[in-house]
């Protein structure tokens, strides 16, 4: 696969030095592996036990079954779920270690850390049935925090959020025997049912899947979400800058990279302090710049405000830059390629957690009991390097954009109404009135099989001339961040008539940051809110609205998606998942679900052919909902 | 918002706010931090913040917390470029603004001020005796909302004429603030246009603070009517849900919108009132906040009234009938002084009566208008003649019953015409045209249209024909008038004879559920509504007329108790139109599961512990009751669909029924009244006081000129030995 078109301009500056410098990067690597494997491609290669490796031949004139007698059917399906159960996990024990944490916070055993929303701790804990009249912060805090790990081991029953669904998803995932019992127990029961020997029939293992994707997005990734807000605040609407730009010439840059705000909310912090802040400048800097990546970037932005150095793509160019004095990174999407390009430069890469140790950085531990001392500890190690910045190879390229991100399924009532009338309606009504055509949830990685992020930016502005309000998470919104969608003016210059009459009276960008790849749990409540106000159907498959990865890459992703589709919403992947070996498993999840569970995936890579069929989909909605037809004319005219 | 109207309104909001704390530092510095504040007439404080919030300002230092909350909702101003979101932010500026202008506002009543926002023909505050009497004909639909007029039209003629087009569609209008100086209340003031409430036109005041008098007349409505109690967050909204689903009101902003009228539009749109203005200050298009459009400019004055009602989702019909002069209910209060008087008929002036007839459809011809004898424009300047209005009606399903109630809406379908002022009915009429509607061309032959055309438009599935014949020869209406005194006695004694055991179906009354949604009248032939509006005919009338709206029949059904007014079929019925929340009603007890009240009841009876017997008080008796409150505060306990035990709202004919809380021994337990009261129904009541063995009793029964302490009144009971002091305790 060639290489795709990169239209960062402040990518492109930097990977011309790199390329003069000899080094290498996520691209090079990528093209390297070409032509990747058509087998794996096609999901149709086992590797689940060692009469294998087996494949099956996609052309018919070989093998149409591994050793053991699977089919195509059964190895793609497999795999499916085995890798679905890897994302769940992901998001799950990232839920469970914010339990730990707000537990520790419970006790008194933090260094650092507070409720910072203690209406929200109230509002969920009562959620789990805890008494939360005339009690202490603390007091509710610890006992929320077990409550929220008795998630984790339950073996019957319900998950708590769940019960968030409306009525009709609930009944049709228990009509399913979908609805998740225990997060670790439905991780562990898709790892047993895909062993060798086991569930056989495509049909089942999509079922596991679903209970599995559902544990994380109604689970795992909800609890992280909500306890993020707890420990951290809820986001509120705020400006921030986004892309390598951010980074100073003249201060220390210290990038925090992965996924917990944990880590990085602690940073912020100890940035802050005064007596660091004295010591950079004894050291010729003039102040200290905290910039995020990845998923940390969008925590600590919808909540701080604090810049986005770049996306998961954007990880090994910020070094590339010359001006990182420190990248201290946690869990998931650290590319190995990191410590790499680190030799090259003064930069040090410091590994925080256990769970992800990485050869050629230096591993800090971090513990909540000494969060700030670390911290601090950290940013002195960035200090003190800074005089190490090689200035004749510094390359920063002058880019970066406003934004305004921190939109959350909580503040939205409050931003359509005021403290005394704040509610959804004005949401629903301009959807029922045909100002707004639907919502779009445009969300995932980004991966160099698609170049570096742009199908996102196609496909967003496709979706929002046609009167689509588009939410974002994770690495998409900080693509769409860099290119500008994320400013309020974008309603003006992009959006079509009604959509952008719509932003003009909310004074709301028509593209909104919602948060991290976790965060897409909000994107659920928020489809929940809808559905609760009424008049855009009983169920959130009735809903308007649909969902995209199209530059999908981590098994997450695909947890995310199948947990979208089993909550009765279409998901559109640019890049099929690795199943279309088996054209049994391809129709069932591209065209039969629809009728068992209400969504169901496609797979288109050109965005604009994405953002067509996202936008049928939100027309069929509408013409079965009987909605007023479109007040506006649109650029793509109505599929129905 | 658009960001423009954002900005200004938030402007808008901090200088409104700055305002305030000038006003209330400067009134605490001179006066106190526990000096009093109050409007006048209300119990419910300042009633926006009230309701609101929950507070009940009484001191300037509850003024103070109002301030301070006013200000932790004042938002920075949006930013030129990467605004933040300011829809929620500018409505909670709106909402401050509000705060702030009923602070500038009480201030403006307090401290012994000389000259109080009420002087002249400005009527500033609304007193709760008003707003219950306008809560009326909300109820009935005679006002289908409210214009908040701001500002002044660029002439007095535009002015006159865009009033006079809400007061043709029945709406309410409120006038407040100034542009360039003047309010549009002086315009009208100017022109000798009539202003109060009896007209409909409410100047507030040309301060730009008066505005919040519209928006706590509004507040209040909720509160009264809706019965809802102010507590917190979630109660302020749904008084402002209850204005936007069911108070039609929205703001016509006329000339420059400054940022004041901006921030306060910003309130208004909290309680889903629209703006339409007619300078260009940009538009809000999108639904959500209010029901359709929130802001809409520019519009061509001539259009505003016509765009207000179509984004407030008015639903109106507008009479337009083929006369000279402008119709409405509007007029219907109007008075017509005798100076202006071009002629007067009936009363104690000549010989008049109206009369409407059942006849058979060959006997009627349709539309047709006769006037026999001298028209309108011959009778002079300031004279009298004899009238006779005598209407045949013809249709289906006419009934010889509904005779009466047509003939008695004669007087609303005539008093509508500008420049008719019409009182009593029968042979009792009395009826001043004026002289400009005279000047205008009116004639007696327009009575004849007006009638005919509104009893066609009023009583559809009644009513298929109707003709009108009008005498005004002395002779032809001497000869004439003794058919007409037959029938009403035969109707009287007809309607006299019936009683709640004779009839099988009672009808239900179910208008006021707009307002309380619990609320179920139930009108027996012996118990009226307790509005006094409607009697068991006017039901029966009303569910033929539209078997799908307010009055269904209600099947009386097994009689569970005849004491207590219990049958098996009115005890369902309520139970289901109640929305599940009364399961039991006694129609003849006030003391065991009283009737609900709505809130427009003409009268509440109340217990009197003191004495063991009961005392009523009408609406617009404004003083003290022996049962230390007076009709406003009972009102606001009584009211909203609630069953009251011990008090009861009752229309006023109730008192001379047999019925009369007959669980209770009836009219014997009634031991104090109001003096217009008694007056009002004294040839009745001491019919009625015979019936029932006590012929002494009226004398005995109390009013406001012996007393109004509970104590005094129990120790002149005893004095009188009135019955009620030996009858079996009520409590």
């Amino acid at each position: 696969m060639s290489r795709k078109k990169l239209q960062d301009k402040a990518n492109l500056k930097v990977l011309e030095s790199a390329k003069k410098a000899g080094i290498e990067t996520v691209w090079d690597r990528f093209e390297a592996q070409a032509p990747q494997c058509g087998f794996g491609m096609l999901g149709i290669c086992c590797r689940m036990c060692n009469m294998g490796p087996c494949r099956i031949d996609p052309f018919g004139a070989g093998p149409k079954a591994g050793a053991c007698g699977a089919t195509a059917d059964t190895i793609a399906a497999r795999d499916m779920a085995r890798a679905t159960a890897a994302g769940s996990a992901s998001h799950s024990d990232h839920a469970r270690d914010l339990a730990m944490t707000l537990i520790a916070v419970g006790k008194g055993q933090t260094q650092g850390y507070a409720i910072r929303d203690p209406f929200k701790l109230k509002r969920v804990a009562s959620e789990f049935g805890i008494e939360v009249e005339n009690k202490k912060d603390n007091e509710i805090a610890l006992q929320l925090g077990q409550k929220v790990l008795e998630e984790f081991g339950k073996q019957e029953g319900e998950l708590v959020f769940s019960k968030r669904a409306p009525k009709k998803q609930q009944d049709i995932w228990k009509a399913q025997n979908i609805i998740p019992r225990g997060i670790d127990r439905e991780v562990v029961e898709t790892l047993s049912r895909t062993h060798e020997g086991m569930d056989q029939d495509y049909k089942n293992l999509v079922q596991t899947t679903m209970r599995v994707a559902l544990a994380d997005g109604w689970g795992g990734s909800m609890i992280a979400t909500e306890l993020s807000d707890i420990l951290f605040g809820s986001p509120q609407p705020i400006r921030a800058r986004a892309n390598l730009g951010v980074l100073r010439e003249d201060e220390v840059n210290v990038i925090i990279h992965g996924h917990e705000p944990t880590l990085s909310d602690v940073i912020a912090t100890a940035a802050q302090d005064k007596e660091l802040l004295d010591f950079a400048k004894a050291h010729g800097a003039k102040g200290i710049n905290v910039a995020g990546i990845c998923c940390t970037a969008n925590e600590i932005l919808v909540r701080r405000g604090l810049p986005v150095a770049g996306n998961f793509l954007q990880q090994e160019l910020a070094i590339l830059t010359g001006a990182i004095e420190v990248m201290v990174v946690d869990i998931q999407c650290i590319m190995p390629g990191v410590t790499q390009a680190a030799k090259h430069f003064h930069t040090k890469v410091i590994s925080t957690s256990p769970k992800a140790s990485i050869p050629g950085a230096e591993a800090i531990p971090f513990h909540e009991d000494k969060a700030l001392d670390t911290a601090k500890h950290i940013i002195k190690l960035a200090i003190e390097n800074y005089k190490n910045r090689d200035r004749s190879r510094m390359n920063i390229p002058k880019e970066s954009m406003e934004l305004v991100a921190g939109f959350t399924a909580e503040n939205i009532f409050y931003h359509l109404g005021g403290r005394f009338r704040g509610s959804y309606k004005p949401l629903n009504e301009n959807i029922i009135n045909g100002r707004i055509r639907g919502v779009a949830g445009v969300v995932g990685c980004d991966n160099p099989k698609m170049g570096s992020g742009a199908h996102h930016v196609e496909l967003v502005k496709e979706l929002i001339k046609n009167n689509c309000l588009v939410v974002q998470t994770g690495c998409a919104a900080i693509e769409c961040a860099k290119e500008g969608l994320l400013r309020p003016e974008t309603a003006y210059e992009m959006a079509g008539d009604g959509l952008k009459e719509v932003c003009k009276a909310v004074g709301i960008p028509p593209v909104l940051h919602a948060g991290s790849c976790v965060d897409n749990s909000r994107i659920l409540i928020a489809c929940c809110e809808m559905v609760k106000e009424g008049g855009v159907g009983n169920g959130l498959d009735e809903l308007p609205v649909a969902g995209a990865a199209i530059e999908w890459m981590a098994e997450k992703a695909m947890a995310i998606g199948w947990y979208f589709v089993s909550s009765g919403l279409l998901v559109a992947f640019g890049t099929p998942l690795r199943v279309t070996g088996s054209q049994a498993l391809t129709d069932y999840i591209t065209k039969d679900i629809e009728n068992i569970v209400g969504g169901k995936w496609t797979f288109i890579e050109d965005p604009i052919e994405c953002a067509h069929a996202m936008i049928a989909h939100i027309d069929k909605k509408r013409k079965a909902l009987k909605l007023q037809p479109l007040l506006y004319a649109q650029s793509f005219p109505v599929q129905v | 918002m658009s960001k423009i109207i954002a900005t200004k309104a938030i402007r808008g909001a901090h200088k409104i706010v700055a305002r305030a704390k000038e006003d209330l530092t400067k009134a605490i510095d001179e006066s106190g931090i526990d000096s009093p504040v109050a409007f006048p007439d209300t119990n419910y404080y300042l009633p926006f913040a009230y309701a609101m919030l929950g507070i009940k300002a009484q001191k300037a230092k509850d003024l103070l917390e109002i301030l301070k909350y006013a200000e932790s909702l004042l938002p920075p101003i949006p930013t030129e470029n990467i605004w933040l979101p300011y829809l929620g932010p500018t409505l909670d500026a709106g909402m401050a603004t509000l705060f702030a202008e009923e602070i500038i506002e009480v201030l403006k009543y307090s401290f012994g001020n000389a000259v109080t926002p009420t002087h002249d023909y400005w009527v500033g505050f609304t007193t709760d005796a008003i707003l219950r009497e306008q809560g009326i004909k909300l109820v009935d639909g005679r006002m289908p909302g409210f214009a908040a007029i701001v500002g002044a039209a660029p002439t007095n003629a535009e002015a006159v004429r865009m009033v006079r087009e809400l007061q043709e569609r029945h709406i309410l209008v409120f006038m407040s603030a100034a542009s360039d100086g003047k309010c549009i209340a002086q315009q009208l003031n100017e022109e000798g246009v009539q202003m109060g409430w009896e007209t409909f036109l409410v100047p507030h005041g040309n301060d730009i603070a008066s505005t919040v008098y519209a928006l706590n007349f509004a507040a209040r409505a909720a509160m009264t009517f809706g019965g809802i109690t102010p507590k917190g967050i979630k109660e302020a909204r749904e008084i402002l849900l209850y204005n936007k689903n069911r108070v039609h009101a929205f703001v016509l902003a006329l000339g420059d919108v400054d940022d004041e009228k901006h921030a306060t539009a910003a309130g208004a749109i909290s309680f889903g009132f629209p703006v339409v203005a007619d300078t260009d200050i940009d538009q809000i298009l999108p639904t959500g906040v209010c029901r359709y459009e929130h802001v809409v400019s520019p519009v061509a004055r001539e259009k505003m009234v016509d765009k207000a009602i179509e984004i407030r989702g008015l639903k109106l019909s507008i009479d337009k009938l083929d006369i000279p002069v402008p119709y409405g209910p509007a007029f219907e209060g109007e008075r017509v002084r005798r100076p202006q008087t071009a002629c007067e008929i009936g009363g104690k002036f000549s010989k008049a009566f109206e009369f409407l007839r059942i006849k058979k459809a060959g006997d009627v011809e349709n539309g047709k208008i006769q006037v026999i004898g001298p028209e309108l424009d011959t009778v002079p300047e300031g004279g009298a003649t004899p009238y006779a209005m005598i209407v045949d009606v013809a249709g289906r399903k006419m009934q010889p019953d509904f005779e009466s109630v047509l003939e008695r809406r004669f007087h609303n379908f005539l008093s509508e015409a500008m420049g008719i002022m019409h009182t009593g009915q029968r042979d009792m009429v009395w009826i001043r045209v004026s002289k400009e509607a005279r000047k205008a061309g009116l004639l007696f032959k327009h009575f004849g249209v007006i009638v005919h055309a509104k009893l066609l438009k009023e009583f559809p599935s009644i009513v298929d024909k109707a003709q009108v014949t009008i005498y005004t020869k002395l002779e032809d209406v001497a000869m004439l008038v003794p058919e007409a005194q037959a029938a009403y006695q035969e109707r009287d004694e007809r309607l006299a004879g019936m009683t709640d055991e004779s009839v099988d179906v009672f009808y239900s009354c179910k208008l006021c559920q707009s307002y309380a949604p619990t609320h179920v009248c139930v009108i027996s032939p012996e118990k009226l509504g307790l509005c006094g509006a409607y009697n068991w005919l006017d039901g029966k009338a009303a569910s033929e007329i539209n078997p799908l709206g307010g009055n269904e029949p209600i099947l009386k059904g097994q009689c569970l108790d005849p004491v207590k007014g219990e049958w098996q079929g009115v005890t369902e019925y309520i139970y289901q139109k109640s929305n599940k929340t009364i399961s039991k009603v006694s129609m003849y007890s006030i003391m065991d599961s009283p009737s609900t009240s709505c809130g427009c009841f003409e009268c509440i009876l109340a217990v009197i512990p003191e004495t063991n017997g009961l005392m009523i008080v009408n609406r617009g008796y404004s003083g003290m009751t022996p049962c230390g409150m007076k009709f406003a505060v009972l009102a606001g306990s009584v009211g909203g669909g609630n069953q009251t035990p011990g008090f009861m709202g009752v229309g006023r004919l109730y008192l001379t029924s047999k019925k009369f809380v007959s669980a209770e021994d009836g009219l014997k337990r009634l031991v104090w009244m109001t003096k217009e009261l008694k007056e009002a129904l004294s040839d009745k009541l001491n019919k009625r006081c015979i019936e029932i063995g006590a012929p002494d009793l009226f004398d005995k029964i109390a009013d406001e000129t012996i007393t109004t302490d509970a104590q005094e009144l129990a120790a002149y009971l005893k004095k009188v030995k009135h019955p009620a002091l030996d009858m079996p305790p009520l409590m």
